[in-house]
């Protein structure tokens, strides 16, 4: 059983890298972002090795049914000129590489400070309960104010959104069901008496 | 059981060493997925049986007795037509994009239960699965309205999706009491806490929302407006032929029975009988009369409502739906903590 885990292991750790450097290397976005979508499935794939399948699922919901939907609709609305694209992709050249070398810079400084030890390897192996209901006592818990502040924070950014847009249009026809339903036979239909030869 | 498959394991593990767990494990797949197949396919004779009769037609009855060979013979001229593809679309993109309908909608019956035993996968997370998977159905949809290089196509994606998310949320509230009263995510275990009273009777409004909403998830009559033929030709697989359109047809009715499925496994009690005395039919009989009943109900509904238009659908769903399904989910946290069943 260990050696078929460790081959579903190298198999969707493979498909994740392939797939996470096709995202920043292939010219179509729109491909881009859908290789995005396999690196986030991929990598819920080895979550639910390491047996945190509550962490699987939630990235699955909420990265691949939620946030790279939204790029995905962005991405496919816009009208992209690819070589205007690449002409800016060479201006910012350097700009790229002195980011990238301090993050990969910051990386290593940080793997060798910490010593990995393997025993961690599984975090989910020893709790008594499955780990969602053990996330779900520690989250409403230990952790229930920064939770609650955050989903909060999140309700506002949704609310502000929703009062920067919403506004009414003057050239927009909208239904009011109210009005609809209020109306009467009166406001609706109006008799005429047209005489003989004279109608339009 | 057990004992009888035993020295199949015995000489697989002989032969095949330790990938064995994953052919054991592809074998019952294939013994799970061809029955479903096998209903998909008579689903679209049911269908067209169903709607004949109710608007007093014969429907199919040229292929076989009744009709009956008539889903065979679809797949045989489905498969020997020629796939177009279309000059300006994406080819790799649009190819794979039936296949991604169709692969989440079989994905989640590895968690579905037919009996106490007989399932694929007792996850511990069963509901969140099922509500993972499906989210990703919508990939799909965007993929081949974006990959057809098409308007009609791009449109209907669009609001294929658009329709399909914002469904999803009401669908996702409507299981939050289901597993409020189970207290667990598995489905096995909300079939079980069934035991007494099946969940329809404290969540009737929420069995409603639930069926509506998944009727408009898999965008069947009176929410088909992805493919509003007035308008938007066939929607978002206008340029799709032969097996490629064949497999977003297979897609449809997989979803169509997987939601069925699912309505009765969270709210009819899944394989428990109506009452105890009629215990000695097995269980899966009355999982599948039950999900009949509910594809029947899906017949009935598109033979006989007319189409919604999309700003009232859009309206029902996040206007109506959610605030009720909200509603609920804190009306059964009140009551469950009044009746003292908070852990």
């Amino acid at each position: 059983m260990d050696m078929l885990a460790d081959l579903v292991f190298y198999l969707f750790a493979a498909v994740l890298l392939m797939a996470a450097l096709g995202v920043v290397t292939v010219r179509n976005p729109v491909h881009s972002v859908l290789l995005l979508v396999l690196a986030f499935f991929s990598s819920s794939a080895l979550f639910v090795l390491l047996g945190a399948e509550f962490l699987a699922a939630i990235l699955v919901m909420v990265y691949m049914g939620a946030v790279a939907m939204l790029f995905l609709f962005v991405v496919m609305m816009l009208d992209i000129d690819f070589d205007l694209l690449r002409r800016g992709a060479r201006d910012h050249l350097p700009v790229g590489i002195a980011v990238g070398g301090l993050v990969l810079f910051e990386l290593v400084v940080l793997v060798a400070g910490v010593r990995l030890d393997p025993s961690h390897a599984h975090p989910g192996a020893g709790l008594a309960h499955s780990n969602v209901s053990e996330i779900g006592r520690v989250l409403y818990s230990t952790y229930i104010y920064p939770f609650e502040i955050s989903s909060i924070i999140l309700l506002v950014a949704l609310v502000g959104a929703v009062v920067l847009t919403a506004r009414k249009r003057s050239d927009q026809k909208r239904q009011s069901i109210c009005e609809q339903v209020a109306r009467t036979r009166d406001q609706a239909v109006e008799l005429k008496k047209v005489a003989s030869g004279q109608g339009a | 059981m057990a004992e009888l498959l035993q020295p199949i394991h015995t000489l697989g593990e002989a032969w095949f060493g330790f990938l064995w767990p994953l052919l054991w494990t592809l074998v019952k797949v294939m013994v799970l997925i061809a029955p479903v197949m096998f209903c998909v396919t008579y689903l679209t004779w049911a269908e067209r049986k169903i709607i004949g009769y109710m608007q007093v037609r014969i429907g199919p009855n040229r292929v076989g007795i009744f009709g009956l060979l008539q889903p065979l013979a679809d797949a045989v001229k489905l498969f020997c037509k020629e796939t177009l593809i279309p000059l300006h679309s994406d080819k790799v993109v649009f190819l794979l994009a039936p296949i991604l309908t169709l692969v989440p909608a079989l994905l989640v019956w590895a968690v579905v239960p037919f009996s106490p035993e007989l399932i694929l996968a007792d996850l511990n997370i069963g509901v969140l699965y099922v509500l993972a998977i499906s989210s990703m159905g919508a990939y799909g949809i965007l993929m081949s309205g974006w990959a057809s290089g098409s308007r009609y196509a791009l449109l209907g994606s669009l609001r294929s999706a658009a329709q399909t998310i914002s469904y999803e949320v009401a669908v996702g509230f409507t299981l939050i009491p289901v597993i409020m009263l189970t207290g667990s995510l598995s489905l096995r275990d909300v079939v079980l806490a069934q035991q007494d009273m099946w969940n329809i009777i404290p969540l009737l409004p929420l069995f409603g929302i639930y069926f509506i909403s998944s009727v408009a998830e898999t965008n069947r009559a009176p929410f088909d407006l992805p493919e509003a033929e007035a308008e938007l030709v066939a929607g978002f697989f206008t340029e799709y032929s032969a097996m490629s359109f064949g497999m977003f047809f297979l897609g449809e009715y997989a979803n169509m029975i997987l939601v069925s499925t699912l309505g009765a496994v969270l709210f009819l009690g899944g394989w428990l009988p109506p009452v105890p005395m009629l215990a000695f039919i097995p269980g899966i009989v009355w999982l599948l009369l039950k999900i009949g009943f509910l594809l029947f109900v899906f017949l009935w509904i598109r033979a006989t409502f007319p189409r919604y238009r999309y700003d009232q659908l859009m309206r029902l769903g996040w206007k109506v739906f959610l605030p009720i399904s909200l509603l609920w989910v804190f009306l059964t946290g009140v009551t469950l903590h009044l009746l003292g069943r908070v852990a």
